[in-house]
């Protein structure tokens, strides 16, 4: 028998889901809200929610103070580009394993699932002498590279998910209606991976925006991105509230924009295989 | 044309065989079914036919010429498969047209076979649909025309009628046979459906344990199978199959008679005496499950309404000329 869901429950849910979400959502609201106060509102207690003196003069002074631009564009780079690179590498991976599996191919895929149990901080010392001597350290090229291997395994699960889901029969239809592998890819398979292919390039994309613990440690102001930027307002001169928000704002404005519009992908990728 | 033979195919998936070496003549134009429980290798010999797998080992002809490193595309057959393997992404028109594409047709050819394939299959108002707007029948009938607008050499089709629901199989079934004999191309179907088998097939291949058991009219294989195997699996109710005196006294191992075969004697008399356990009425036909003792439980098919219930005592008298006698090998001894 189906459950009743009565106009209550509905009323119950909806309140309790828009409870949650504002309770998730409050730290960004407090944060967006304190970059537009004085550093002397900015810690007052008791707080002022809404009803304080409204101020444009930290993001002026964030901007003044360092190149957000600069760390931007950084940002932009080194989350594009080890997002790009990883693609290039998993989809090909994921195609092969997805498609034509040894007797092996689950034990990779956890082995490259593994990788992801250690603590970055275990392998900081080596990666850390390793960019050393290479002269990566503090390059986007070094960056690049690091944050790309680091999400390559969640980017070769999400694509292998995806691609398993495609039936083989279809390929299998298209061999049949004579498509060389080229053309299987480009009329049949590739259509098909677009939506699986897109929310992958997302996540993968705010992972490596957000990611700070690398970028943290192997930057320091040439390829410094955002990350960096805003660590750099919680410094030895003390916290400076106002100008920490307003630096954290700008630095998650571009990746909360482009969530807002892609939504859709996003909770179809995160969700993906949960449902059917 | 569209003669296919198989000579000694084998398939083999590491050490487990699948197909054990299949002899097969189809003349073109015939419509013959692969028919067998599940995991028999029916599917597996029609994928080696299509070249969807490789052969381990064997030949395969398609008028008389060797294709088994022939890929799929080149041996000029096509196939409807059992999800239908529509592109999702892709119209009915597109569907239909895309093996003409990929040969590189003019776009005019392309789009007058399309237009014909699809008035063929009462398709023409969905021509501009995606699949996913379609119903289950009409996806089926968007892989038939796939299948026939490349004017193959022959169709395969794997169990293509297995998700439609039992009205609309019947439905197809009617329609698929009628496309073939109308077109006149040979088709070979797989099914695990004994019935389907029977009201399609010119031809039936019995399979059984990678093995071809019998390869006859569907007629053929029911007056005259040719082991236990075929007896068992052609005929609706099952065959009953009787060991013991009884079939000892027949000069057999095993005996079989229909449950068509079987006459239920009102007054007594000479015959096998049983109890009935349970009865199905259908109104054309009356199903009886008869416990007769140490000949076990038989099946009988009375013709139209039977008054019989659970516990009634009834004697059953089999036709004399169609009990089936099989050796201790299985194998039928024909006199």
């Amino acid at each position: 028998m189906a459950r009743k869901v009565t106009g209550r429950h509905v009323v119950i849910a909806t309140v309790g889901a828009w409870l949650a979400g504002f309770v998730i959502f409050f730290p960004i609201l407090w944060m967006v809200l304190a970059s537009f106060k004085t550093e002397l509102e900015a810690f007052a207690t008791p707080p002022s929610f809404l009803f304080f003196h409204w101020t444009t003069e930290n993001y002026v002074t964030v901007q003044e103070r360092s190149d957000y631009l600069h760390h931007a564009l950084n940002s932009l780079i080194v989350a594009g580009g080890s997002t790009l690179i990883a693609l290039l590498i998993a989809i090909p991976a994921a195609w092969s394993m997805a498609f034509s599996p040894t007797r092996r191919t689950k034990d990779i895929l956890l082995w490259m699932l593994s990788t992801k149990m250690m603590p970055p901080v275990g392998v900081l010392v080596p990666i850390y002498l390793i960019y050393k001597n290479m002269g990566l350290l503090d390059t986007r090229t070094g960056l690049v590279f690091i944050l790309c291997l680091g999400n390559l395994p969640i980017v070769i699960w999400m694509l292998f998910t995806y691609f398993k889901e495609i039936p083989k029969d279809i390929l299998e239809a298209a061999r049949m209606d004579g498509a060389t592998i080229g053309r299987e890819l480009i009329y049949v398979l590739t259509p098909m991976a677009i939506p699986g292919l897109a929310s992958t390039l997302l996540l993968n994309l705010i992972l490596a925006w957000n990611e700070a613990f690398w970028t943290l440690n192997l930057s320091t102001l040439e390829a410094a991105p955002l990350t960096t930027f805003i660590a750099s307002y919680s410094s030895p001169e003390g916290l400076f509230w106002a100008r920490l928000s307003a630096a954290s704002t700008l630095a998650i404005a571009p990746i909360l924009i482009i969530g807002w519009f892609s939504q859709k992908q996003l909770v179809r990728g995160l969700t993906f295989g949960a449902v059917k | 044309m569209g003669r296919i033979t198989l000579e000694a195919v084998q398939k083999s998936f590491g050490p487990v065989h699948i197909i054990k070496g299949a002899d097969l003549d189809i003349p073109d134009g015939a419509f013959v079914v692969f028919v067998g429980p599940s995991g028999c290798g029916k599917t597996t010999l029609l994928r080696l036919i299509a070249g969807l797998e490789d052969v381990s080992g064997g030949r395969i002809l398609i008028d008389g010429n060797n294709v088994v490193d022939v890929p799929p595309a080149k041996r000029g057959l096509s196939m409807v498969f059992q999800s239908y393997a529509l592109y999702p992404h892709m119209s009915v028109r597109g569907n239909i047209a895309f093996g003409l594409k990929m040969a590189g047709l003019p776009k005019a050819e392309i789009n007058q076979k399309v237009e014909a394939a699809a008035a063929t299959l009462n398709l023409t108002p969905y021509l501009d649909r995606k699949p996913r707007e379609l119903s289950g029948g009409q996806r089926q009938r968007v892989a038939i025309g796939r299948a026939i607008v490349r004017e193959p050499k022959a169709f395969l089709f794997d169990e293509p009628l297995s998700n439609l629901d039992a009205a609309l199989r019947v439905q197809m079934r009617l329609e698929v046979t009628r496309l073939q004999k109308q077109l006149g191309t040979t088709a070979i179907y797989v099914t695990h459906d004994q019935v389907e088998a029977m009201t399609m097939a010119d031809k039936i291949v019995v399979l059984n344990a990678g093995r071809i058991e019998q390869y006859g009219s569907p007629i053929e294989l029911y007056q005259r199978p040719a082991n236990l195997f075929v007896a068992g699996f052609i005929g609706s109710p099952k065959m009953n199959l009787i060991v013991g005196e009884e079939a000892a006294q027949r000069g057999a191992t095993t005996i079989g008679v229909r449950p068509e075969h079987i006459a239920i004697v009102e007054d007594g008399g000479e015959g096998w005496r049983g109890k009935v356990l349970v009865a199905e009425h259908l109104g054309s036909d009356t199903f009886l499950y008869v416990d007769s003792g140490a000949l076990g439980t038989l099946t009988v098919r009375c013709v139209g309404e039977k008054r019989l219930s659970a516990g009634d005592a009834v004697t059953l008298r089999p036709e004399p000329n169609r009990i089936y006698r099989f050796d201790a090998n299985g194998n039928s001894i024909f006199t």
